[in-house]
Order: C-alpha cells, then sequence, then structure tokens
C-alpha cells in the first residue's frame, strides 16, 4: 500500500473480457494503474484501447476483474459488485465527442453539473467552464455550427464541469489539424495538471505521444506489451 | 345537411385512443429499445398483430377478453356499472388497438436510430437511465414519435371492424363516421356518404403531410 494519498487519487484496474466466436475472438487481458496527471495509453487499431475506456467509464462490463477508483471500488466480478456509470464519476470523451445535438453550448456544458444546483447557479457553473476552455462565445450556439476544436474545448468543457475524479479521452485530437492539436494538447496538459485528476488518453498517433511525454502504455492485441516514459518507448519503436 | 355526431365522435375517440396509444407504445417501444430485455421480439410480434390480423379475429379476442361474461368485463362492471363492449369505452379500446403499433413501431425505429455513444456520454456525466431516456433519447426521437402518434390517430380515427365487433353500431353512442357512411351505403344516402367519405380523406390526407413534413425535416439537422 502506497501513502494514502496517493492512494486516493489512482486508478487501478484489471480487466479481463472476451468478445466474438471462435473464430474471431478479442481477448483483452490488462492490469493498468493510473496516477493523478495525464498517461497515454498507446497502441494500433483494434488493439483495445476504446473498449478499455468504456469498461472504465461503465458502459460495458468486464467478464473479470477488478476497478478501484481513488480507494473505493467501483467494479468486482468476484463480489458481483457494479457501480453504474452515473455513480463513478468517470468522465469520457468520446471521439465521436458526442456532444448533445439538441442543446447548445451552454446546455452541454451545464448537462452534468453535479448536485442540484439552481438554474442559475447551473448555467454561471457551465459558463466558467465555456470561459477557462476560452469557448464562453459559443454560450447559445449548437454543436452543429461549431468547427472541430471549438466542438473538442466544448467537449472537455462539458466533462470536466461533471467535476469528475478521473477522466477518459478517446482520441481527443484525431479531427484536428497537426497545429491546432498541439495547441488543445498543450492547455490540456495544464488542466489536468491543475486539477490533479487521473487521465488517460488513448491514441494510436506517433506524434501525439511525442507531444505529451509522459508515461505510456503501450497496448496490442489486448495485452499491455511495456510500460515506460514516451522517449524511451518511441526511440525502442522506431 | 351532413350529421355532425358520427364526426364528432370519432374525432373524441381518436384522441382518448392516441393518448392511450401512446403511453402504451412509449413505454413498450422503451422497453424494445434495450438491448437486453427478455422476449422483446414477442412483445413487438404481440403489439404488431393489430397490423397484420383480421379484424374480426381482434375483435373477436378483444370480446372474449372484455366482454360482459369474462373476468376483466365483470370486475369493470361490477366497479363502474357499465360495461365495457358495446359502449363508448369499447369504440376507444378498439381504436387504440389498431393505432398502437403504428405508434410502437415508429417509437422505436426513432428511438434506436438515437446514436448510442449520446446516451453513453450522458451516463457517463451522471444521469440516471431514466434522466438519459427523457432529456437524451427522448428529445432526439421526438419527430419520429409524433410522425406515429399522427399516424396512430389517422388509424384510430378510421377504424371499423373492430369498433363493428366490439362496440356494434349504436348511433350517437358507437357509431363512428366510419360506420356512418356504411350505414349511409347500405341505406342509399350516397350523398352523405359521399361528403363523409371527403372529409375523411382529406383528414388523412392531412395527417400524412404533416407526417411528411416531419419525416423530412429530420434529415437536416438532428
Amino acid at each position: 500500500m502506497v501513502s494514502d494519498s496517493l492512494g486516493d487519487t489512482r486508478l487501478i484496474a484489471e480487466l479481463g473480457l472476451r468478445r466474438g466466436d471462435a473464430e474471431r475472438a478479442f481477448r483483452l487481458r490488462v492490469t493498468l494503474d493510473f496516477g493523478p496527471g495525464l498517461s497515454v495509453l498507446f497502441g494500433p487499431s483494434g488493439a483495445g484501447k476504446t473498449t478499455i475506456l468504456s469498461l472504465l467509464a461503465g458502459l460495458l462490463r468486464p467478464d473479470t476483474g477488478c476497478i478501484t477508483l481513488a480507494g473505493e471500488k467501483l467494479f468486482d466480478a468476484r463480489a458481483g459488485r457494479d457501480c453504474p456509470p452515473h455513480q463513478r464519476r468517470i468522465a469520457l470523451v468520446f471521439q465521436s465527442l458526442a456532444l448533445f445535438p439538441h442543446l447548445d453550448a451552454l446546455g452541454n456544458v451545464a448537462y452534468g453539473v453535479p448536485g442540484k444546483p439552481s438554474k442559475v447557479e447551473r448555467a454561471e457553473r457551465a459558463h466558467a467552464w465555456l470561459s477557462r476552455m476560452r469557448v464562453a462565445e459559443l454560450g447559445g450556439r449548437y454543436p452543429s455550427s461549431f468547427s472541430g476544436g471549438e466542438a473538442q474545448r466544448v467537449a472537455l468543457a462539458r466533462a470536466l464541469a461533471s467535476e469528475p475524479r478521473a477522466l477518459l479521452l478517446d482520441e481527443p485530437f484525431s479531427a484536428l489539424d497537426q497545429g491546432l492539436a498541439n495547441e488543445l494538447s498543450a492547455e490540456l496538459v495544464d488542466h489536468v495538471d491543475a486539477l490533479s485528476l487521473p487521465t488517460v488518453l488513448v491514441t494510436h498517433d506517433r506524434n501525439l505521444v511525442r507531444t505529451l511525454g509522459g508515461e505510456v502504455t503501450l497496448l496490442r492485441s489486448g495485452r499491455v506489451e511495456r510500460v515506460g516514459p514516451a522517449s524511451e518507448l518511441l526511440a525502442d519503436l522506431d | 345537411m351532413i350529421d355532425l355526431e358520427p364526426l364528432l365522435l370519432s374525432f373524441e375517440v381518436a384522441t382518448l385512443a392516441t393518448c392511450l396509444a401512446s403511453a402504451l407504445g412509449l413505454g413498450c417501444a422503451a422497453l424494445l429499445a434495450m438491448p437486453r430485455v427478455w422476449g422483446r421480439e414477442l412483445l413487438d410480434a404481440l403489439i404488431t398483430a393489430p397490423m397484420v390480423l383480421p379484424p374480426t379475429v381482434l375483435g373477436y379476442y378483444l370480446l372474449v377478453l372484455l366482454g360482459r361474461e369474462s373476468t376483466i368485463g365483470h370486475a369493470f362492471e361490477a366497479l363502474t356499472g357499465t360495461s365495457i363492449v358495446f359502449t363508448r369505452g369499447g369504440v376507444v379500446i378498439a381504436a387504440t388497438v389498431g393505432a398502437l403499433p403504428l405508434v410502437s413501431k415508429a417509437a422505436r425505429a426513432a428511438l434506436e436510430s438515437v446514436d448510442l455513444r449520446l446516451v453513453g456520454a450522458a451516463r457517463t456525466l451522471g444521469a440516471s437511465p431514466a434522466r438519459a431516456f427523457f432529456t437524451i433519447s427522448l428529445p432526439l426521437a421526438r419527430r419520429g414519435i409524433w410522425a406515429g402518434m399522427m399516424l396512430g390517430f389517422a388509424r384510430a380515427l378510421g377504424d371499423f371492424g373492430v369498433t363493428l365487433m366490439v362496440a356494434g353500431n349504436i348511433p350517437g353512442q358507437t357509431r363512428t363516421a366510419s360506420l356512418a357512411i356504411y350505414d349511409s351505403v347500405l341505406s342509399g344516402r350516397d350523398a352523405d356518404a359521399t361528403r363523409l367519405s371527403l372529409i375523411m380523406t382529406v383528414l388523412a390526407m392531412s395527417v400524412l403531410i404533416g407526417v411528411g413534413y416531419l419525416t423530412k425535416q429530420r434529415r437536416d439537422g438532428f
């Protein structure tokens, strides 16, 4: 057991999943340990990265294993414990972003504001998050009118406004050009560091891994191949 | 002068039947749109059966189920003093059964077309399954659901066979517009039949145009 303060903010998971029939079976068996701050889950498509995020968020149920966040067991196959996604407080930013098309930017961000604040307070908190993501001016506009970067910022604002205990990001900058991706990833690192929130970023993009640095978990065919600093890992791969 | 009573009755019945069918149909559709519900195809088949069964068969079942000798009919009569069959209540039930598959089919299709990732996103943002349904799935499916309700209304407005079996053809009580047309033709009042038929046609066409408008809008935006 590490010290309590450290154990308190970790997202630890042991996940086993089998899908498909004998011919086209997909097997996932991983042990993951993410501390506060940004961790990168890197691997080719089909390695099971998105599946892992769905399992952590509770949108998919593992066959075996357990998930612990901040010392609390969210899932335990043996004990039959399965905390539903809305009680996990793990925000997931989908690759498609999944912004609600029938709500404006403010409505999207306000959706996950926790507790039972008044309507005004809810809107104020949502507005504050939009401002922090530097898209306050989008408040009354709808997702169909957002640019790629704007949509990304609103999605991130929405995730953080729900005051999650962990943040999961699926290929977050894949739809953006390199310049914007770099700018946004730098901002993301700042926010995540400030919140000291376990944050798992999934990507197959080596450039992004290089830009982000930090600790990288390399995933291949449903297994963790290695865990290490980005620079070393990339150097070995090249 | 045209007798408005059957038309007004049809309207009243169709409105009530649409409300009933919508509540029932939406509930069933919500169940059916969930991925892991035991017996969902059976439930779907049961609700859809009125579309393919002969009205006489359907009417006969309802008579057996709700007639004065049945358990339900008996209990209802003991409670309210009137029977279900051969009353206005019977007309509403007949119309509801006809409208139900249209409402539930449309609602199921509309709910199933909602991107599951949006529902997933709502769940990870702290929404319970019920909240996600009412704030995400339902608003995004609303055009399809409206269209289904309009079709259900049109269907309820024009029911003939089941109504005749379950509620008979009692002037002022259970004689709806469709039954009045039948009466007019039988008794040689062709002008009445023509007028009522034209009115029913205009109503049905308006509903179809409305449905077309709703479903067309759906393609642009959400």
